[in-house]
């Protein structure tokens, strides 16, 4: 090699022209994404009557969209190492149910202390019952559909049969806040608006955290290995079955964050809150771009494509659309979704 | 079949092959692995379609350009690995894809007696409800041979059939072809074990490089003349001197009474700047000993030492953590992951070296993927390329990059060059001679012979998982090692 400084150069010069192609790539789809929006937003707020463009509508749809998008975080990640968790639903359930009866059982009521102790419940529940999901898969390589598909099963039974069917009140006043609370009321007012949802703090803390894990740890680094070559993933060393099994245990986590909210908004732990959540957020995960096949996606897609659909919803029920075409809509949506998204990655690989 | 060539991409499978086979004769084809007699028989079945060349049967000019098209020119193939249904029965599987039907229903009487008209003409019996894979392998063997009858074959190609049979069972295949032969149906076979040809061949031919060399009656054709003419080629002038290695060099890689699926008691030894070829045919148990030594698989019992320290290895993971590294013979299945950038598969097994906490420093993984880049002049735009986009060999150099930043001693290759250009082959080969330098231990397994001698100092053949010979590299000959490789006595 003649100039090894040269090449050393001429490759640096290169990546950073391909980050700069990626970057303009990416803010291309964003900005097409957004003018769509505009678009789109345009139309129904006139059709709606401007009732969608308002400030209490618009925090209300991030309100709606809080619990899918927590579920679907963790949805991302075991899609995208190929698996996939149907128990999320349900563990939504079996969790609020065990946390609200724990709440109510606990001698201490000191407001923050309560919740976070009871938080704590949760999430050893929800992360328990994601590590019983996972032995099965990384022990004897059985399907995680399969055993996901036992446990959303179980977990309702569970919860249905420690409720005894209904749903079990909170006594403690302590979850109010995070569940129908705002934050910095005073400041918004002026504005006419109600303050941030403490929801939706929830919601993007941890779109953050888990963005930043998925993208620029080690751990999120293995979790795209292992969704694009197992076998490669293995022999690089890589321990595979820790990796697995810890994409089911954040799933898990992740029922329990919504089950902990969705206790607190409605003041009780409810055996039947979560029928369908596991279908939304896979739905959210495909519609935000991660590949069913695995290897491929991100958190702020996920983000996006419950965005997406919560979006769809708001604007459906305010232009007086009957639930029956909202299913239709909302289907035919996720379809197109991902013919689009497959038919981007053939015309790029072209 | 006159002047066969068939390219992929770099490679040069078939370069004009010629040969015929007449009706009721056993027309046997040899070759070193690699010479090209698969690609040949898989044109031949269309399963590809050659780039050039003609096939005539029966005086006519035939265009495969399918399966169904060879079938329907009476063609059966019969591959080393069983293209069986395991779950359904024999009788399905034999009239599979050509079921007799009334009217919309499966006609299972029909069936059953075209079954059985074939079998018993062979005189063979066979379970027809019984599932093949309750099947022994001779027995799966059989019902292959009764599907291609059903289909009215007249020319079979077998490919490797006595490989899993025991000499009784063999026994039992001649005669059975012998049968079929007296019948008017021809065969191909071909088999890389050259003591039994003279007992079923008629005429032999051999290839190699993907051309045909000579075709004798079997009668005239002595084992000795048979592995001249499939070795008998130079050694190849690009393969660099191999650095002598120093007598009181210390012992890196010693493995003892290796037991493991496919390897029995195997013992052997890599002194540090040594090159320990395994030589073997296709399925020997080569690629098995590496896989033990390297935790892709576990290992059953035996020790392993690495630089006199006794290691357990139990998973890829540990063996990384002793020092090996392990250069797997098929890079896309098993080497990368084709959908990330060359800096996520350069850094994906040392990972650990590049972050803080949890966190990955992608500035460090870039800077040390752009020094790989250039020091193994990996032809790519930049290091966030998706490896899928490169070629074979810069895909292989890739693979290499992610091996040389650890700091591994022992090396394991597993066909560190196939599928890869002639100038890439070269880059690899200077590379290993660097890695000697550098007081590496190098053990490579590798199917293309002259590989073998030119690029190792001692040569350890493999048969039936077990080593059946050692040589110097002085006393390798191609010959001796053919010989050791095929159980021929030499």
């Amino acid at each position: 090699m003649a100039q090894p400084g040269g090449v050393k150069a001429e490759l640096e010069a290169s990546a950073v022209r391909a980050r700069a192609r990626s970057q303009r790539n990416q803010w291309l789809r964003v900005a097409a994404a957004v003018a769509a929006l505009v678009v789109v937003v345009t139309v129904v707020n006139v059709f709606s009557h401007g009732a969608f463009l308002t400030p209490v509508n618009l925090t209300n749809v991030l309100r709606q969209i809080t619990y899918n998008a927590i579920l679907a975080i963790g949805q991302t990640f075991v899609i995208i190492t190929a698996g996939i968790d149907l128990s999320v639903g349900s563990l939504i359930e079996l969790t609020g149910v065990v946390m609200a009866s724990f709440a109510n059982a606990f001698p201490l009521d000191n407001g923050i202390g309560l919740v976070a102790v009871t938080l704590l419940v949760g999430l050893l529940v929800g992360c328990g019952a994601g590590l019983i999901n996972a032995l099965p898969v990384v022990k004897l390589n059985l399907p995680p559909f399969i055993t996901t598909l036992a446990m959303m099963l179980m977990a309702r039974g569970l919860a249905f049969k420690l409720a005894h069917g209904r749903p079990v009140p909170l006594n403690s006043n302590a979850f109010d806040a995070i569940g129908t609370g705002f934050l910095f009321e005073g400041f918004f007012k002026r504005f006419g608006l109600p303050g941030i949802p403490i929801v939706v703090l929830w919601m993007v803390v941890l779109v953050a955290i888990f963005a930043i894990v998925l993208t620029r740890t080690r751990f999120g680094r293995y979790v795209f290995a292992i969704g694009g070559n197992e076998e490669a993933a293995r022999l690089a060393g890589i321990n595979v079955a820790l990796v697995k099994t810890m994409v089911y245990v954040i799933s898990g986590g992740g029922a329990a964050v919504a089950g902990l909210l969705l206790m607190a908004k409605f003041s009780s732990g409810s055996p039947n809150t979560g029928i369908g959540s596991e279908l939304q957020s896979i739905a959210a995960v495909v519609v935000g771009g991660t590949s069913l096949a695995g290897g491929r996606g991100s958190v702020i897609g996920t983000f996006f494509g419950a965005l997406l659909i919560g979006v769809l919803n708001n604007v459906m029920n305010l232009l007086d659309i009957e639930s029956y075409t909202q299913d239709i809509v909302l289907g035919a949506v996720i379809l197109l979704a991902v013919i689009v998204d497959e038919l981007r990655k053939r015309y790029l690989r072209a | 079949m006159k002047g066969i060539v068939k390219t992929f991409p770099g490679v040069r499978a078939l370069d004009g092959v010629s040969f015929d086979v007449r009706r009721g004769e056993v027309h046997a084809l040899v070759g070193e692995n690699g010479a090209g007699k698969s690609t040949l028989m898989k044109t031949l079945a269309g399963a590809y379609r050659a780039d050039a060349g003609t096939i005539v049967i029966d005086g006519v000019e035939a265009h495969i350009d399918g399966p169904r098209a060879a079938e329907a020119l009476g063609i059966g193939m019969i591959y080393q690995e069983f293209n069986l249904v395991p779950e359904l029965s024999v009788l399905d599987n034999i009239v599979l894809g050509q079921e007799p039907q009334r009217g919309l229903l499966l006609d299972h009487a029909a069936a059953v007696r075209e079954a059985t008209t074939v079998l018993t003409e062979l005189g063979i019996a066979l379970p027809l409800d019984r599932a093949a894979r309750r099947l022994s392998v001779a027995q799966q063997q059989l019902v292959e041979i009764a599907k291609a009858l059903v289909r009215h074959a007249r020319l079979i190609v077998m490919d490797e059939p006595t490989a899993a049979l025991t000499d009784r069972e063999i026994d039992a295949l001649f005669s059975l072809i012998e049968k079929l032969k007296a019948q008017g149906v021809a065969f191909v076979y071909i088999s890389h074990r050259l003591e039994e040809l003279p007992r079923i061949a008629d005429r032999i031919t051999v290839i190699r490089d993907g051309r045909t060399v000579e075709t004798r009656v079997a009668a005239d054709m002595p084992q000795a003349d048979l592995i001249r003419l499939m070795v008998g080629r130079p050694l190849d002038a690009h393969f660099p001197a191999l650095p002598p290695v120093a007598p009181d060099a210390p012992v890196l890689l010693n493995v003892a009474h290796l037991e493991s699926p496919g390897v029995h008691d195997v013992s052997l030894m890599v002194r540090a700047g040594e090159i320990v070829g395994l030589a073997g045919l296709v399925g020997a148990g080569r690629t098995e000993i590496v896989r033990a030594i390297a935790g892709a698989d576990v290992p059953q019992s035996g020790e392993v030492d690495l630089a006199g320290t006794r290691v357990v290895i139990r998973s890829p993971h540990s063996a990384i953590a002793a020092g090996i590294a392990f250069i797997t013979e098929d890079r896309k299945a098993q080497g990368l992951v084709l959908g990330m950038s060359v800096r996520e598969n350069t850094t994906l097994a040392h990972l650990d070296q590049f972050s803080r906490w949890f966190v990955v420093d992608r500035a460090r993984e870039e800077s040390i993927t752009n020094k790989e880049i250039t020091e193994l002049h990996i032809r790519t735009p930049n290091a966030e390329q998706t490896v899928r986009n490169l070629s074979g060999g810069n895909q292989q150099k890739v693979v290499l990059g992610k091996w040389l930043i650890g700091d591994a001693r022992v090396y394991l290759f597993d066909e560190p060059t196939r599928g890869i250009d002639v100038g890439a082959k070269a880059e690899i080969y200077t590379l290993m001679l660097e890695l000697l330098r550098g007081g590496a231990a190098i053990l490579m397994v590798s199917s293309e012979l002259p590989e073998v001698l030119g690029m190792s100092h001692r040569i350890l053949v493999v048969r039936d998982g077990r080593i059946a010979a050692e040589f110097s590299r002085d006393e390798a000959t191609p010959a001796s090692v053919i010989a050791a490789a095929t159980g021929a006595a030499a």
